[in-house]
């Protein structure tokens, strides 16, 4: 499953992608997010993954530095701690 | 086996009664302030007449904005997997599911077992919902049922540059002193949203079978213009507002029958 969260409002679209058949749950994107914006969690049919925290959704354009612009600059970001690529940004 | 499903939404709450595979009875509320009072009510609806109590139920799945409220749910399965099953368990067919409801739309794709394999949703405002048409109804004191049949007399365009309730809500005030026709605001407006809805859709992917559940495909205005933005003629449940609680019926089902094994 292609899950996106987040939203389009006037600036931008702000959503992060989880591949869930991809996603293994090993949580490492958690680990590397300076925003804490990940969580690990079971999703409707029994499997454990990574998906954007339920507080975090709303405000994700504000809260998620972003990938082009902030984090694809930094060694490590949830990208590349993502063995099976599972995780996309739209922003 | 007796199961039960309840979607408590943003405006309404439903309720589904599933015996042994078929549906029994539903019911539909306005969701009120408190979802657990919500739940109880449009529970109490959906079994009145049939004779039945909460203790027959085997399984009940909670599903909607406030599925984490029903106390007398086993469990809660979030509403993008329950329009999917609904929307399955009617039309097998189903690739694509646009689901507008009270104050949110989301566009789901799903497998051929109604599994979700794609899903986007806009829940930060409530601009091209349930809730903005409520408004504009209320703007040009039409009754929020006629506002659909109405909107298919329009004659003339009048595109509206947002979905946003307040901004349309004084561009539709400002065209009404004009004088323009009620018909041709609500057109405009129906058209409006049917653009925020096809780029939500293009963000999954639009394949056919596809269908419209929730609230607002009840609105024949709005079902006309999606059908035209997107290419597609939507199948459409007999009531579609309850395709939520059915397919959290339908994961009960499967849940009891878990149980039982």
């Amino acid at each position: 499953m292609r899950a996106h969260y987040g939203y389009t409002d006037g600036t931008g679209d702000y959503f992060i992608i989880i591949d869930t058949d991809k996603c293994d749950g090993c949580g490492e994107c958690l680990t590397v997010c300076p925003e804490n914006i990940l969580e690990l969690a079971e999703d409707d049919y029994g499997k454990v993954v990574a998906r954007v925290r339920d507080e975090v959704r709303i405000k994700l354009g504000y809260l998620c530095p972003g990938f082009n612009l902030v984090c694809s600059r930094k060694e490590t970001n949830c990208h590349t701690a993502c063995k099976r690529e599972a995780i996309s940004h739209t922003w | 086996m007796l199961v039960a499903g309840i979607d408590i939404g943003s405006r309404g709450a439903k309720g589904v009664i599933l015996e042994d595979g078929k549906i029994l009875s539903y019911s539909i509320c306005d969701t009120g302030p408190e979802s657990a009072k919500t739940a109880q009510l449009t529970m109490e609806k959906a079994i009145n007449g049939t004779g039945l109590s909460l203790r027959d139920f085997s399984y009940i799945v909670a599903t909607g904005y406030g599925r984490v409220l029903v106390p007398f749910a086993n469990t809660n399965i979030s509403e993008i997997s329950c329009h999917a099953r609904g929307a399955h368990w009617y039309f097998p067919s189903v690739r694509t599911i646009l689901d507008m409801g009270g104050q949110d739309c989301k566009a789901i794709n799903c497998d051929g077992n109604g599994r979700v394999t794609n899903f986007i949703m806009n829940d930060k405002c409530a601009g091209g919902t349930g809730r903005f048409l409520e408004v504009i109804a209320d703007v040009l004191q039409v009754p929020l049922e006629e506002i659909g049949p109405l909107s298919l007399k329009s004659t003339q365009d009048f595109p509206f540059s947002t979905v946003c309730a307040v901004f349309a809500k004084s561009e539709a005030l400002s065209l009404l002193k004009k004088g323009v026709a009620k018909s041709d605001i609500l057109a405009g407006l129906h058209d409006a949203i049917a653009v925020r809805c096809y780029n939500l859709l293009k963000r999954v992917s639009i394949e056919k079978d596809f269908t419209i559940t929730g609230g607002i495909p009840k609105n024949i205005g709005m079902v006309d213009k999606i059908k035209k933005k997107v290419g597609l003629e939507p199948l459409l449940a007999p009531d579609p507002q309850i395709i939520g609680a059915l397919g959290a019926a339908l994961f009960a089902q499967e849940r009891a029958q878990a149980q039982g094994e």
